[in-house]
C-alpha cells in the first residue's frame, strides 16, 4: 500500500502545497481550522480539482496534471466520511449502506448489508431513516456505507467534531477498533491532537495548506520539529531561546540556562516544554541542575486537573506576571498546599526540545 | 341554465398534458442549470425566466410568431399539413410556456437547497449521474418539487391570456375553463360563470391541499411520527 500526493490548489486566502508520501495505513492530519486539510482529502476524492500535481493510490493514478489525468469522483471510488456524515435522508439506514452495491445481487446486497449493520452494532435500525437515529449512530451508518464498497482508501473529514464529548470518547474507541479491519489506506483529519494521536501512528501536520512535518507520532510529540508543529501539537510553554552548547540552551526571557538531550545545533530559535512535563518537588534533591524557584501567579481548576502558570525567580506583580503554566493533578495541587512558596520546579531535560526560527 | 361541459374536459386534458411535460422539462433543465456555473448562467436563466415577468400576451404572441401559418415552426409542420394553431395543441404549448419558469426556478431553488455533501457522497459511491438525479436529487429535493408542480398544474389550468391568442376559444375544442368564464361573463351569463369559477377554485384547491397533506405525511414518515 503506498499513495503518492504532490499537489497545488489556490484557495481563497493562500496556496494548498501537499507533498506527502507514505505506505503506511493509518495516517492521522493534524491542523488548525482553515489550514486547508479538509480541501487535501476532497482533492483526493475527486470532489475538488487541484490546480496542478499529481495523486497516485495504489500505483493508480487518480489525477495528473501533466498526463491531462484526472478521474471522476465515481471512478475513485474513494471512501469519504463526511464531516456531517451525508446520510441521505430520504432512504433507510439499510438502503444507505445498500447505495454502492449495484453490482450484487439482491442476495448478495441482503446478506452484506446485514453483516455491516451487525459489525456496526447497527442492530434492528434498518428499517428507520437517518433523521431517527443518534449522532453515533449515523456516524457508524456512514462508515458501513463507506466501506460496503470496499474502497481501496478512506478519508475521513474531522469524524468527531459533530458528537457530544462523552459520545465523542466512546466513538474514537470505537473507530479505532473498526479501522484496525480496514484493508486499505486510512487518512483522517482532524484539528484535536488527542484523536490524532489516539487513532493513527503517523501523522503529518498541517500549516496554511503545507505538511509541516510527517512522521511517527511520538517522535512528533516529543520533540516537534517546527515552532508550528509544536504549536499545533499543543505545546504551551514555547518560547525565544539561545544556543549555549551542545546539550545546553540559555532562555533570556526566564534568565535560566537549561541543561536538554536533545543536540542543539542553530544559534537562536525556541525552546519548547509541555505543561504536563513539568514536576513540582518536595525539596530540592541532589541535582540542582533544571531546577528552579517558582512562585504561583495564577490558577486555573478543572474537574481532575490543575493548570499553574508560574514565575521563576521572583514573586509575580501580578496574575498575569507569569512565565509557563504547569499542569499538575488536583492531587499534587493539594500537596503543594504543605509546603511554602517558592516551590521547586524541575524540567526533565529529555523534554526539553528546541526548533529553529 | 344550459351547461356544456366541455371546457372542463379540455382543461383538464390540457392542463394534465402541460403539467406532464413541464415537469420533467424543468426537473432536467433546473437540475442542469443548477450544475452549471459557465459564464451564461445569467443570460440563459435570465431567458428561462421571462414568461414569468412578462405578460401572458406577450407569451402568446411570441409562440404565434413561431407556431402560426408564416412561423418557422409552423411553416415546417404545414409540409406535413400538420395546423397546430387553435387546437389543443396550442393550447398546451401556451401552457408549458407561461407555467415553465414556475416549475423551473422553484425546482432550481430546491436543487441548491441540497447539502451538497450528500450528492458528493453518491458519486464517491460509484453512482452515476442518472443515479444520483433519480435516487438522490429528486428525491430529496422532493418536497420544493411537489410544490413545483403543484404551482405549475394551477398555473396551467389558470391559463388564459396566451391561450386565448394562440388557441382562440373554439367551443368544444379549445375553449378551456377560463376562456368559458371570461365569455360567459361577457355575454352576461353569469350564473354560467360562476358554475365555472366554483369549479376551477374546487380543483385548484384539491390539488394543493392533496399536495400539502401528501407531503407532510411524508415528512412525518422520515421523521418517525408515524405513518
Amino acid at each position: 500500500m503506498e499513495f503518492i500526493i504532490d499537489i497545488k490548489k489556490k484557495l481563497y486566502d493562500f496556496q494548498l502545497d501537499v507533498k506527502l508520501q507514505s505506505k503506511e495505513e493509518i495516517i492521522g492530519i493534524l491542523g488548525a481550522s482553515g489550514s486547508g486539510k479538509s480541501m487535501l482529502l476532497r482533492c483526493i476524492a475527486g470532489l475538488v480539482k487541484p490546480d496542478q500535481g499529481q495523486i497516485i493510490i495504489n500505483g493508480k493514478t487518480f489525477f495528473d496534471s501533466e498526463k491531462k489525468i484526472n478521474l471522476s469522483m465515481r471512478e475513485r471510488k474513494v471512501g469519504f466520511l463526511f464531516q456531517n456524515y451525508a446520510l441521505f435522508p430520504n432512504m433507510t439506514i439499510a438502503e444507505n449502506i445498500a447505495f454502492g452495491l449495484d453490482k450484487l445481487s439482491k442476495h448478495e446486497k441482503k446478506s452484506r448489508v446485514s453483516a455491516l449493520m451487525e459489525k456496526y452494532h447497527l442492530g434492528d435500525i434498518g428499517k428507520r431513516y437517518p433523521s431517527q437515529i443518534s449522532g453515533g449512530q449515523q456516524q457508524r451508518v456512514a462508515l458501513a456505507r463507506a466501506v460496503a464498497v470496499e474502497p481501496e482508501m478512506l478519508l475521513l473529514d474531522e469524524p468527531f467534531s459533530a458528537l457530544d464529548v462523552h459520545l465523542r470518547n466512546h466513538m474514537i474507541r470505537e473507530l479505532s477498533e473498526l479501522l484496525k479491519e480496514f484493508q486499505g489506506i486510512t487518512l483522517f483529519v482532524t484539528h484535536n491532537r488527542d484523536e490524532a494521536y489516539y487513532l493513527s501512528d503517523y501523522i503529518a501536520v498541517f500549516n496554511t495548506g503545507k505538511v509541516e512535518i510527517y512522521g511517527q507520532k511520538d517522535a512528533i510529540f516529543k520533540w516537534p520539529g517546527s515552532l508550528e508543529t509544536a504549536k499545533i501539537t499543543g505545546c504551551k510553554n514555547i518560547v525565544e531561546a539561545t544556543r549555549r552548547s551542545e546539550n545546553q540552551l540559555y532562555v533570556p526571557q526566564w534568565d535560566i540556562a537549561l541543561r536538554t538531550v536533545m543536540k542543539i545545533e542553530p544559534d537562536v530559535g525556541f525552546m519548547g516544554i509541555r505543561a504536563n512535563q513539568i514536576k513540582l518537588l518536595d525539596e530540592q534533591d541532589s541535582q540542582q541542575e533544571n531546577c528552579f524557584k517558582v512562585y504561583i501567579a495564577d490558577e486555573s481548576e478543572g474537574p481532575f486537573r490543575t493548570w499553574l502558570y508560574l514565575k521563576i525567580g521572583s514573586r509575580p506583580k501580578s496574575r498575569a506576571d507569569f512565565h509557563l503554566q504547569c499542569e499538575i493533578s488536583r492531587e499534587q495541587r493539594r500537596h503543594l498546599d504543605n509546603l511554602e512558596e517558592p516551590f521547586i520546579m524541575y524540567i526533565n531535560p529529555d523534554y526539553v526540545f528546541f526548533v529553529a526560527q | 341554465m344550459n351547461l356544456d361541459l366541455s371546457p372542463a374536459w379540455i382543461s383538464i386534458k390540457v392542463t394534465l398534458t402541460a403539467t406532464a411535460i413541464v415537469f420533467f422539462l424543468g426537473l432536467m433543465i433546473a437540475w442542469l442549470m443548477s450544475n452549471y456555473n459557465g459564464r451564461w448562467k445569467g443570460l440563459i436563466d435570465g431567458i428561462l425566466t421571462l414568461p414569468l415577468v412578462l405578460p401572458p400576451t406577450v407569451a402568446g404572441f411570441g409562440i404565434l410568431l413561431l407556431i402560426g401559418k408564416n412561423g418557422p415552426i409552423g411553416n415546417f409542420l404545414e409540409i406535413f399539413g400538420v395546423n397546430i394553431i387553435f387546437s389543443w395543441y396550442a393550447a398546451v404549448i401556451a401552457a408549458i410556456v407561461v407555467a415553465f419558469p414556475l416549475m423551473y426556478k422553484t425546482t432550481m431553488g430546491a436543487f441548491q437547497q441540497i447539502d451538497p455533501n450528500i450528492l458528493s457522497a453518491a458519486r464517491t459511491l460509484g453512482a452515476s449521474e442518472v443515479k444520483v438525479f433519480w435516487q438522490v436529487a429528486v428525491p430529496v429535493a422532493r418536497p420544493g418539487i411537489a410544490a413545483a408542480t403543484a404551482l405549475t398544474f394551477a398555473r396551467c389550468l389558470g391559463e388564459f391570456g396566451a391561450t386565448l391568442m394562440v388557441a382562440g376559444s373554439i367551443p368544444g375544442k379549445t375553449e378551456t375553463i377560463p376562456i368559458a368564464i371570461y365569455f360567459a361573463t361577457q355575454g352576461g351569463e353569469m350564473q354560467v360563470a360562476l358554475v365555472w369559477v366554483l369549479i376551477i377554485f374546487a380543483i385548484s384547491l384539491t390539488v394543493l391541499v392533496i399536495n400539502n397533506y401528501w407531503e407532510s405525511h411524508k415528512k412525518n414518515q422520515q421523521r418517525g411520527l408515524g405513518g
